[in-house]
């Protein structure tokens, strides 16, 4: 509606936001969206703002031209703040309207930029406008491997509105309703209340919300958790054995919120006082004042335990212990404590302050104002979380286990990690599986791999753990080693620097299996989706989720699951189990039971009209 | 007027607790016949005289003179007008705001070159608007705690000069190009550095550093926070303008010393600000911070200020040893302080009614107010936010509203807003002020209330010295 308006005024401050944010949802901006836009701001801000669908600020907004006036927020006076804003800005629109109706300039047309005026040129002419509308439809197919519907529609819309404007309002309406049918549509649609919904403290409020966290080790993920608290105004007692490493940490913190202030999402003052919040200490004498301590140490049982017994001696009654830790089970780490009711997992995804994932793990003993607790906290942090039962790999990590054996196994039958890279950005997965094994560390990744499969037996199975072994052994670690799958070369930038590792590929060759015939891309595809998906269902099945949703939330936010798919779950109400299931069935054939599909899985391919969401 | 002895009667009633303070105080110190307690160790503290400069429009008389010039001015003024023995003086405080590098401890390079002993200590203090009223309180303290008898407190401002500096690459440069040997070494970092684009110039604004707001931008926000028009703040301005026209044409701007600039033929009499001008023309001018919409304008803001001023106080013990006759008691005072964005000049508001609770009095018991007039709309905020029933029980912890100066009394020989405001300086003039009004106008009690950047804000109860 605004965009209809002949002059737009916008309260200035951090709640204020614009944007055409449709397309997230797999949708096109409605209502005369794509048509008004382009007129209003240069084609290229429009075509980005309504193929992003990314926020844009009030003082951004203007420069742009979206908003003609602004109007500061106001502080105490007779009346609440807010009300007082929104009448303040009644009276500068009265003013302005009046202004307007005698004015004989009323909004004066913005010069234009020497490229805007390019861009106007280009689009005048038939031949250079198709160039142009191609090119950006090039951009956002290699940006989404053409997978999504929307962005593609929202630029046929936009450029017909430009060309035929009598048909533009009714070829919007039309698009709007075709993409509102479309399975990628109903994704993400159900991805975003599913956000909605781990925003909120299902357990309730704790008896005693946290103010003073101690945050063990200041590694990446231990520094990570302290800036995520600190900027939420929560006081962080961040703690390591040595003084290099501590200073490591706060170097990374004091950088990320520098980041912050050089994009001026917080003012140089605004940083100052949230790092004032931080306390970077080798002892532990200011534990007593902690409500709840998060440790980030080495993932290794024997050190957590060490970890819980010294800092037991210091913690007040009340204090919650959380453990950071991608896989070993909870409750095992809780053996070492005298209080195993306020024991808790808390595992973060690296990295902690992009990554919106926070998985709460808790075991049978957790009491509930401990889970409480570490919701509040989370939720706090600004991350989505997502509840999960105690158990090898709890969920995210489970899940993505059999995955990489998988993947393995394909690099074994002469898949390159390039090419895996591309089967499965190909598919939908943001980042591609070597890389992603890469990031995580090929150490952890066999780590977890040995103990998953010790615990799950011949499900777990595909790759050989060997592989993994042989590639640690030699040093091949990942990018923190600077090689693993790939050699990283950090002089000579991202991607460039990525290159193909030969000692990789020789331990590879050395266990080359003959492929089979299961070998086409597409069958590389779902033999690495429909392990992660059965083994997802697996989860909800043995009860390590309560509910679909979480399971949703937590492949697509922590593991980077298709979002277009919205889950595993999401993808089996929309896409039927039975074709997932002929699959596993064929692939059961060749390779054995890691593809025998669960048994709730099976039910939902029996009876396609089980749903795993319930239909609103 | 009620006689000190009724009125203490009055307060006993009024005040639990207040008549023992009162019987103390008659007790300590009968031979004053004061109903207030000293609550400054035991000791009165008196101000015996205070004077400044002539204050001029930044850029205009002043504009070639150093920060020091003007406070040794002052100070040799002030000298001359009380004629007190150099060496009785035993400290000096001045206060400023944007120092002058070269003279960082401006005090001190004011009463040497004033002819102050060369024994007598001197420091310079900074609170932004309030500076000049820290030095007092600072030199309160100084005579509370029984380091010196006599003290000059003072304060100095010239904006016609502020420190603008090279951006800090090229300062970094400056400095290291001292330690570089070789021209082709020198020239290479001059290269380097320029090649990095630094930033050129970095001027000081009147803006808050923890929020980057100008304060006129503020202080826009904060009358639309209150609900305060235009005409208002123009009405309001303007009366400032004709009470200091009055004032200084009837000869009660008594403190302004008659000032001979080097270089400059006549002599400066009187405050070169003060222009009484008509609603019409006023409201002709366009918003200054907040374009277009904005309220506060050139008219209704202080404009920038030269000028200093010093006051001298002593116990009354000692004044009483060298013949003085005082002109006032300081009394209490406090500093309170908010939130530097949304509250950034409401100082007054918060301030007013804490003082007048240390001391015991209420808003009826003042017969002179002197507020520190930053914007007219500042100014007509804080007496809403004193008349806001809402605002007293949300933001200031009080069950009621604080109630609102009787504007009879308040400023009426003009404002910051006519005679101008050299933020270092103004303080001095607000207690000098308050202290001749007092005896014009036959009143006791003075209240004095000034906000500064940073959202701090003071007050402080000046009660004229007792006539024999």
């Amino acid at each position: 509606v605004a965009l209809a308006c002949q002059y737009r005024i916008a309260v200035k401050n951090k709640k204020t936001a614009l944007g055409a944010p449709e397309v997230m949802l797999g949708l096109l901006p409605g209502a005369g969206g794509t048509q008004r836009l382009p007129k209003l701001v240069p084609l290229q801000t429009a075509l980005d703002m309504v193929l992003t669908g990314k926020n844009i600020k009030p003082d951004k907004a203007k420069k742009l031209g979206l908003v003609d006036h602004l109007v500061d927020p106001l502080g105490p006076g007779i009346d609440d703040p807010e009300v007082r804003t929104l009448a303040y800005l009644e009276d500068v629109a009265i003013g302005e309207a009046k202004r307007l109706a005698t004015s004989s300039n009323p909004r004066p047309v913005k010069k234009k930029k020497l490229m805007d005026k390019v861009i106007d040129l280009v689009l005048a002419v038939p031949f250079t406008r198709d160039y142009f509308f191609d090119k950006v439809k090039q951009t956002v197919v290699k940006k989404t491997k053409g997978l999504y519907p929307a962005p593609l529609k929202i630029i046929d819309v936009v450029k017909n509105g430009i060309e035929n404007p009598s048909t533009g309002y009714e070829m919007e309406a039309k698009c709007f309703g075709e993409l509102a049918m479309t399975t990628e549509s109903k994704a993400l649609i159900g991805l975003y209340n599913g956000t909605t919904a781990c925003k909120k403290n299902k357990y309730g409020s704790p008896s005693r919300p946290s103010q003073t966290i101690g945050v063990l080790g200041a590694g990446l993920m231990g520094a990570g958790i302290a800036q995520v608290s600190i900027d939420k105004n929560m006081h962080v007692l961040l703690k390591d054995m040595s003084l290099a490493g501590l200073a490591r940490g706060e170097e990374q913190i004091f950088k990320g919120l520098q980041l912050d202030t050089k994009k001026r999402k917080i003012t140089s003052f605004e940083r100052d006082l949230i790092y004032s919040n931080l306390d970077a200490t080798l002892s532990y004498d200011d534990f007593h004042k902690c409500d709840m301590v998060i440790e980030a140490v080495f993932e290794d049982l024997n050190i957590k335990h060490h970890v819980i017994k010294e800092v037991e001696q210091y913690i007040p009654e009340h204090c919650v212990f959380a453990s950071n830790t991608s896989a070993l089970p909870i409750s095992k780490i809780a053996t070492a404590s005298k209080r195993p009711e306020k024991i808790i997992g808390m595992h973060y995804f690296s990295p902690v302050d992009k990554m919106q994932l926070l998985e709460i793990i808790t075991t049978p003993e957790t009491s509930k104002d401990t889970v409480a607790t570490a919701v509040d906290v989370g939720l706090r942090q600004g991350k989505l979380v997502i509840i999960v039962g105690d158990g090898p790999g709890f969920y995210t990590t489970r899940i993505l286990a059999p995955m990489l054996a998988e993947a393995v196994r394909l690099l074994q039958e002469g898949v390159n990690p390039q090419q895996l890279d591309k089967v499965t950005t190909g598919f939908g997965w943001p980042v591609g599986m070597a890389t992603l094994a890469d990031e995580v560390g090929i150490d952890v990744a066999a780590h977890v791999a040995e103990d998953l499969g010790k615990a799950f037996g011949s499900r777990f199975g595909g790759g050989d753990p060997a592989v993994l072994k042989e590639m640690v052994a030699a040093g091949l670690l990942g990018r923190k080693s600077g090689k693993g799958c790939f050699v990283y070369d950090p002089s000579k930038g991202k991607k460039k620097g990525k290159t193909e590792n030969m000692e990789a590929l020789a331990i590879l060759n050395q266990h080359r299996l003959t492929p089979t015939s299961a070998n086409t891309t597409e069958d590389y595809q779902y033999r690495l989706f429909s392990r992660f998906v059965n083994e997802a269902i697996m989860c909800l099945q043995e009860g390590i989720l309560t509910t679909p949703l979480e399971g949703d939330i937590g492949a697509v936010f922590g593991l980077g699951f298709p979002p277009f798919f919205g889950g595993p779950f999401r993808y089996i109400d929309l896409h039927g189990a039975g074709q997932l299931v002929d699959r596993m069935r064929r692939y059961e054939q060749i390779y054995g039971e890691q593809f025998t599909p669960c048994q709730l899985l099976l039910d939902h391919a029996k009876d396609s009209s089980k749903k795993f969401h319930s239909s609103k | 007027m009620a006689s000190p002895v009724l009125s203490a009667v009055k307060y006993a009633n009024v005040t639990k607790g207040f008549l023992r303070d009162a019987v103390r105080c008659v007790s300590t110190t009968s031979s004053l016949q004061s109903p207030r307690r000293p609550k400054t160790g035991g000791k009165n503290i008196v101000l015996v005289e205070g004077v400044r400069t002539p204050f001029l429009q930044s850029g205009t008389t002043y504009k070639d003179l150093m920060p020091h010039d003007l406070a040794r001015t002052a100070l040799k003024g002030l000298l001359k007008r009380t004629d007190v023995n150099k060496s009785d003086v035993e400290y000096v405080v001045f206060g400023t705001v944007i120092q002058e590098v070269n003279t960082s401890n401006v005090a001190r390079e004011a009463s040497l070159g004033a002819g102050f002993s060369q024994k007598t200590p001197a420091h310079t203090v900074t609170q932004a608007c309030i500076s000049s009223n820290q030095a007092i309180t600072t030199c309160i303290g100084l005579i509370a705690s029984g380091q010196a008898d006599a003290v000059i407190a003072g304060g100095v401002e010239t904006m016609s000069d502020v420190p603008i500096r090279w951006g800090r690459k090229l300062r970094q440069m400056a400095l290291k190009m001292n330690r570089t040997k070789g021209v082709q070494n020198q020239l290479s970092l001059l290269f380097r550095t320029l090649a990095s684009k630094p930033a050129l110039l970095e001027i000081p604004a009147v803006a808050e550093f923890s929020t980057g707001e100008v304060m006129g931008h503020s202080a826009d926000r904060l009358c639309a926070a209150f609900g305060i028009s235009r005409i208002e703040q123009d009405e309001y301005a303007l009366r400032s303008h004709s009470k200091a026209h009055w004032a200084s044409e009837k000869g009660l701007l008594s403190d302004v010393l008659p000032y001979k600039v080097p270089g400059v033929a006549d002599t400066v009499v009187k405050d070169n600000g003060i222009r009484p001008s008509t609603i019409e023309q006023m409201s002709k001018l366009k918003a200054a911070f907040i374009k277009p919409h904005g309220t506060i304008t050139a008219a209704n803001s202080s404009f920038l200020t030269d000028g200093a001023s010093a006051c001298l106080l002593m116990t009354e013990e000692k004044a009483l040893e060298l013949g003085y006759k005082p002109k006032a008691y300081l009394r209490e005072f406090v500093y309170v302080s908010q939130d530097p964005k949304d509250q950034l000049l409401l100082g007054p508001a918060y301030a007013t009614p804490k003082v007048l609770e240390r001391a015991g009095l209420a808003m009826s018991d003042i017969s002179v107010f002197e507020f520190h007039e930053a914007f007219a709309g500042q100014i007509l905020a804080n007496l809403k936010a004193m008349d806001s029933d809402y605002f007293a029980k949300t933001y200031m912890n009080r069950t009621e509203k604080v109630g609102t100066p009787d504007l009879s009394k308040f400023n009426l020989w003009g404002g910051s807003l006519s005679i101008g405001h050299p933020f270092g300086a103004t303080g001095v003039r607000l207690i000098t002020t308050a202290a001749n009004r007092l005896a014009d106008e036959d009143g006791q009690f003075a209240l004095v209330a000034a906000c500064a950047a940073g959202g701090i804000g003071h007050g402080m109860i000046v009660e004229r010295y007792p006539q024999k």
